[in-house]
């Protein structure tokens, strides 16, 4: 059993999930609710913004995302990718910055225009 | 070998440097910290009293009057924020009506000019957010506002500029006497000298004993202020003082020459001779005093609290006389010590010349100094700086509209500014109600990349206040 | 000479232009002080912005960047690097720049979007020594997200905006230790999520109704000192704690930056902080109007964005048909639990079919009702599940109950009996 808030909506239930009984969801108070605590127990997936470092750019740091959310659990190993990444403006957006993230199939790509200057 | 080395750089060493310097003297100030006015200075009321205040006959009396009248002249010579507003000592009682009875008196004794005694109702016609309880006032017109920190900047920039040097992040450690004079070791080098002049604010006492058995002891006292945004800065026009009690002149309301109000101090006992901390029931303290003689402060309003150490001695008086031969002691430097500076600076140059050091003035002495205030200019004058020099068409300080072009006119004074804060006391930027959250990246980038240091090593304000304390992604070297 | 020129670029500003443009204006002029589009948008490089304008989770310099989009398909023109220093009622416009110095534009009109700013330590009066490492969470998110900086790396975070939130996962997934999140309110001001994606997933405690009562460290934080307070917000004696820290980071609260708008000599609500605006977002002068955070504090950029087109129309609407009678126009008041609305004012025939009005409540509520009333009797009632301060709420008028009304509208709340 494991207690945790729903952020569907603002109201903010706190779920308690069973994970002993398929994950049956209590606390909820509409469908969406019990779907929310169902997969953030199953699967927590949660999408990774960060940087990498940019040469030529405005600013030396590029802004990147996960292309889909990615599991919870890899967050850390993944920030650590990102450490070994240069980028050379200019960067477009949605531009790949590491095409599979520890073989989630899912990529790092850059979320700004970063034009040369 | 100097002919005087002064010992600290706050208010009355940068004036006695200042005094000094339009003498063909070689005149060094060491200083402790990497800036200048950063003891007793940098924190206080920031007012030149008129001097109704000390009892007549002391150095307090005599050299605050004197002082304040020079102060005037200094900061038009110099380009320093001073404004005559006046002060007001107020009176709820009949028994503190006395009080400023005895303070007319004294003040004309002291020879104060233009003093008067003010009833409710003409004090509030004057002062119109003046508390209802207040009977009457003690109107002293000479009294003025002024940027402590940049009277003293101005004074030590000047002195350098006629030839005296300023060596940052030197305390004083060990003096000793020599043929002719003293050998100091510093944490800067050993620096020889022929006189020293004591000004080392809280700290007197210890260089005082590295040459002298002891004579005296400082102890110092602190006090609290708030802050207050421009909104509040038109509270009230004069300085506000309730009667002095043993301790001080008390809780006071003034304007300051930024535009702000400043609301303060109380008076306590500090930690140590560093210790400006405040604390939640000096602050209290202070807003509920304030309250009593203008109850529409409004503390909400509130950008910056601050506490400040004062180097009163437990002596009475200002102590200004010979420590040994060769070395004068300006210590016990408490109020009025920001309006007597130059009068110090004035006396001690006097007790030097009767020591024996020979003063023949410069003939070249430059005795001016200007900044840029692009805020003040009128539009056709910003358009024309700017033509001249682009930096000054990059605002980089919201709050105060401080521009590119004045921080760096900043780093090429005779002495620029090490850290954020020294950036913030030489042109304003940061002072503002954001308090440095927008411009505060800002000048550290332009700080960097001036003084060629990485950003990681832009200090706040003191050593070790550094501000950022690393890169991410493991920094730039990394890859 | 412009027909409008909109100061600032950020999301209110964007928005404003395009919909100004989209409406017919040819001659627009965007005044930005940073040396990009998009203005605080370019930091906030988490995901969550445009579930209700794109139906999609943006971040911010993509939300930004759609605007950004359609404004270069237009004819605005973008003045970078540029401060506006004074804004006159005729229109007139003071502005400074490196590349153009100094120079007075004359517009038709004149929309305000200067965004907001973050509340100090100065403003809360935090007691203690004044260290390097005590700094906004906004100054934290420049340093970290523009300039690839780490302004500490054993963290204590006071407030729980969302600022503060987001910089306690940020900070972490950068390799700071964030050791909690302080609250002085019985409740976090962010969003529920951000409680759950930013503080709870990564093991950092949220303590409600505490504050910092002391920082401790003469150059450089080393410690502070936080305390439980009562129900009046003062500290507790004997509750203190000490966390050893090098970096105490402040999210409490925004303030709308109006100092062009009080220049101006624009009438102020000192509810809002921000100008009193009309049903069009129109200030006490005509053909001036302020959106977005310069109005009043918005959670949700998407708000920002169609409070702006709604500005930018008007703007449109203004200059085209030049300066109508004011007529006449109904006060809104915030009436029982209710902290402000916006907009202050409405002409009810000035409003199309319906009106949207935002407002904060001053307490969180649990079952409840959002009634409008007008001399004492209730018009409608919106009912809610649950309502909280750090939740901007949003209800629309039907013209016809503005018609209505007489003399003025009042918002408040009503709790249902637990």
């Amino acid at each position: 059993m494991t207690e945790i808030t729903c952020i569907v909506c603002p109201k903010g239930c706190r779920l308690v999930v069973d994970e002993e009984n398929d994950y049956a969801v209590t606390g909820n108070s509409c469908p969406r609710g019990a779907e929310y605590g169902r997969a953030e127990r199953k699967n927590p997936v949660r999408t990774l913004t960060s940087t990498v470092r940019l040469r030529g750019g405005l600013y030396p740091r590029c802004p990147v995302r996960t292309e889909a959310p990615i599991p919870k659990a890899l967050i850390f190993e993944a920030m650590r990718l990102l450490e070994a990444v240069e980028l050379e403006a200019p960067v477009r957006e949605g531009q790949a910055v590491i095409e599979d993230i520890l073989g989630t199939g899912t990529r790092f790509v850059a979320t700004k225009d970063m034009p040369k200057c | 070998m100097y002919d005087v080395a002064i010992v600290g750089c706050g208010v009355v060493g940068a004036a006695a440097a200042y005094a000094l310097s339009r003498y063909q003297l070689k005149v060094v100030v060491l200083e402790k910290e990497n800036d200048v006015a950063q003891g007793c200075t940098k924190a206080n009321s920031a007012i030149l009293h008129a001097g109704y205040d000390p009892r007549p006959g002391t150095l307090l009396a005599r050299l605050n009057v004197e002082g304040v009248r020079l102060a005037k002249e200094i900061c038009r010579k110099l380009d320093v924020p001073y404004r005559e507003c006046g002060s007001f000592v107020v009176a709820f009682s009949e028994e503190e009506m006395e009080i400023l009875r005895e303070l007319l008196v004294r003040g004309r004794e002291n020879g104060v000019p233009d003093l008067r005694l003010l009833g409710g109702a003409q004090a509030r016609a004057l002062e119109p957010n003046l508390s209802e309880a207040v009977v009457g006032a003690l109107y002293a017109p000479t009294a003025a506002i002024v940027s402590p920190w940049e009277y003293c900047l101005a004074m030590a920039e000047t002195a350098v500029r006629n030839g005296a040097e300023v060596r940052l992040e030197c305390g004083v450690r060990a003096i000793q006497r020599r043929e002719g004079g003293f050998l100091l070791d510093t944490e800067g080098g050993s620096v020889e000298a022929r006189y020293i002049l004591n000004a080392a604010g809280a700290h007197a006492d210890e260089i005082h004993n590295l040459v002298a058995p002891p004579t005296f002891e400082i102890r110092p006292d602190r006090g609290e202020y708030y802050l207050l945004d421009k909104s509040e800065g038109n509270r009230v026009r004069h300085v506000i003082f309730q009667c002095p009690t043993k301790v001080g002149k008390g809780t006071l309301v003034a304007p300051t020459v930024h535009g702000n109000l400043i609301v303060g101090p109380n008076n306590e006992l500090p930690q140590d001779r560093e210790d400006v901390a405040t604390t939640a029931e000096g602050l209290e303290y202070v807003a509920r005093t304030a309250k009593l003689s203008v109850p529409s402060v409004d503390l909400r309003q509130s950008i910056r609290n601050f506490s400040g150490i004062r180097a009163a001695s437990d002596r009475e008086d200002f102590i200004i006389e010979q420590a040994a031969p060769g070395m004068i002691d300006l210590a016990g430097i408490k109020s009025p010590g920001l309006s007597a500076a130059p009068a110090i600076a004035n006396m001690a140059v006097d007790l030097l010349r009767k020591a024996g050091l020979e003063l023949c003035e410069k003939p070249n002495f430059v005795d001016t100094r200007t900044r840029v205030r692009f805020r003040e200019l009128p539009p056709e004058q910003k358009a024309e700086v700017i033509r001249a020099n682009p930096a000054y068409g990059r605002v980089i300080c919201r709050c105060e509209t401080v521009t590119e072009g004045e921080i760096l006119d900043a780093l090429h004074t005779p002495i620029p500014p090490r850290s954020v804060d020294g950036v913030k006391r030489r042109c304003g930027a940061g002072m503002g109600r954001c308090q440095g959250g927008f411009c505060g990246p800002r000048v550290v980038e332009i700080l960097s990349r001036e003084l060629g240091m990485p950003a990681t090593e832009i200090l706040q304000d003191k050593a070790g206040s550094r501000i950022l304390l690393a890169e991410t992604k493991g920094g730039s070297a990394h890859v | 000479m412009y027909d409008l020129i909109v100061i600032g670029g950020g999301p209110a500003g964007l928005a404003a232009a395009n919909a100004a443009w989209e409406k017919g204006l040819r001659r627009i002029l965007i005044v930005e002080r940073d040396r990009e589009l998009g203005g605080i948008l370019n930091q906030c490089i988490h995901n969550g912005f445009g579930l209700h304008r794109f139906r999609a989770e943006l971040t911010g310099p993509e939300y930004a960047a759609r605007f950004i989009r359609m404004l270069e398909k237009t004819g605005v023109e973008v003045a970078l690097d540029t401060m506006a220093l004074e804004v006159t009622p005729e229109y007139e416009v003071h502005l400074v720049s490196r590349a153009e110095g100094y120079r007075v534009v004359q517009a038709k009109a004149v929309i305000l979007a200067m965004g907001c700013r973050e509340r100090t330590r100065g403003a809360i009066a935090i007691p203690g020594t004044r260290p390097a490492g005590v700094l906004t969470a906004g100054a934290a998110q420049r340093y970290v997200n523009l300039e690839g900086y780490l302004p500490g790396k054993r963290v204590v975070i006071l407030g729980s905006g969302d600022i503060g939130l987001i910089m306690a996962r940020r900070m972490t997934l950068e390799g700071a230790k964030v050791l909690c999140c302080v609250e002085v309110l019985p409740y976090s001001g962010g969003l529920k999520r951000n409680i759950a994606q930013c503080l709870e997933d990564y093991g950092i405690p949220l303590y409600l109704s505490h504050t910092v009562t002391q920082i401790h460290g003469r150059e450089r934080v080393e410690g502070v000192t936080v305390a439980q307070v009562d129900a009046s917000r003062r500290p507790i004696p004997g509750t203190e704690r000490d966390f050893a820290c090098d970096t105490l980071l402040l999210s409490v609260g925004l303030i709308p930056e109006n100092e062009l708008t009080r220049q101006a000599g624009i009438e102020i609500d000192p509810r809002t902080n921000g100008a009193v605006v009309y049903e069009n977002m129109e200030t006490s002068i005509p053909g001036i109007f302020a959106c977005g955070n310069v109005a009043h504090v918005h959670d949700l950029v998407d708000f920002v964005s169609a409070e702006s087109e709604r500005a930018g129309c008007a703007a449109a609407e203004f200059v085209r048909e030049g300066e109508r009678a004011r007529g006449d126009f109904l006060e809104l008041k915030a009436g029982e639990g209710v902290s402000y609305t916006v907009p202050q004012r409405v002409r009810p025939q000035r409003v199309d079919s319906a009106m949207e009005v935002f407002f904060r409540v001053r307490r969180v509520y649990g079952k409840s009702r959002i009634a409008v009333s007008s001399g004492g009797t209730v018009l409608r009632t919106f009912p809610r599940e649950r309502l909280a301060p750090g939740e901007m709420e949003k209800i629309s008028l039907a013209k016809s109950l503005l018609e209505g009304a007489q003399g003025e509208i009042c918002i408040g709340i009503e709790e249902d009996a637990q």
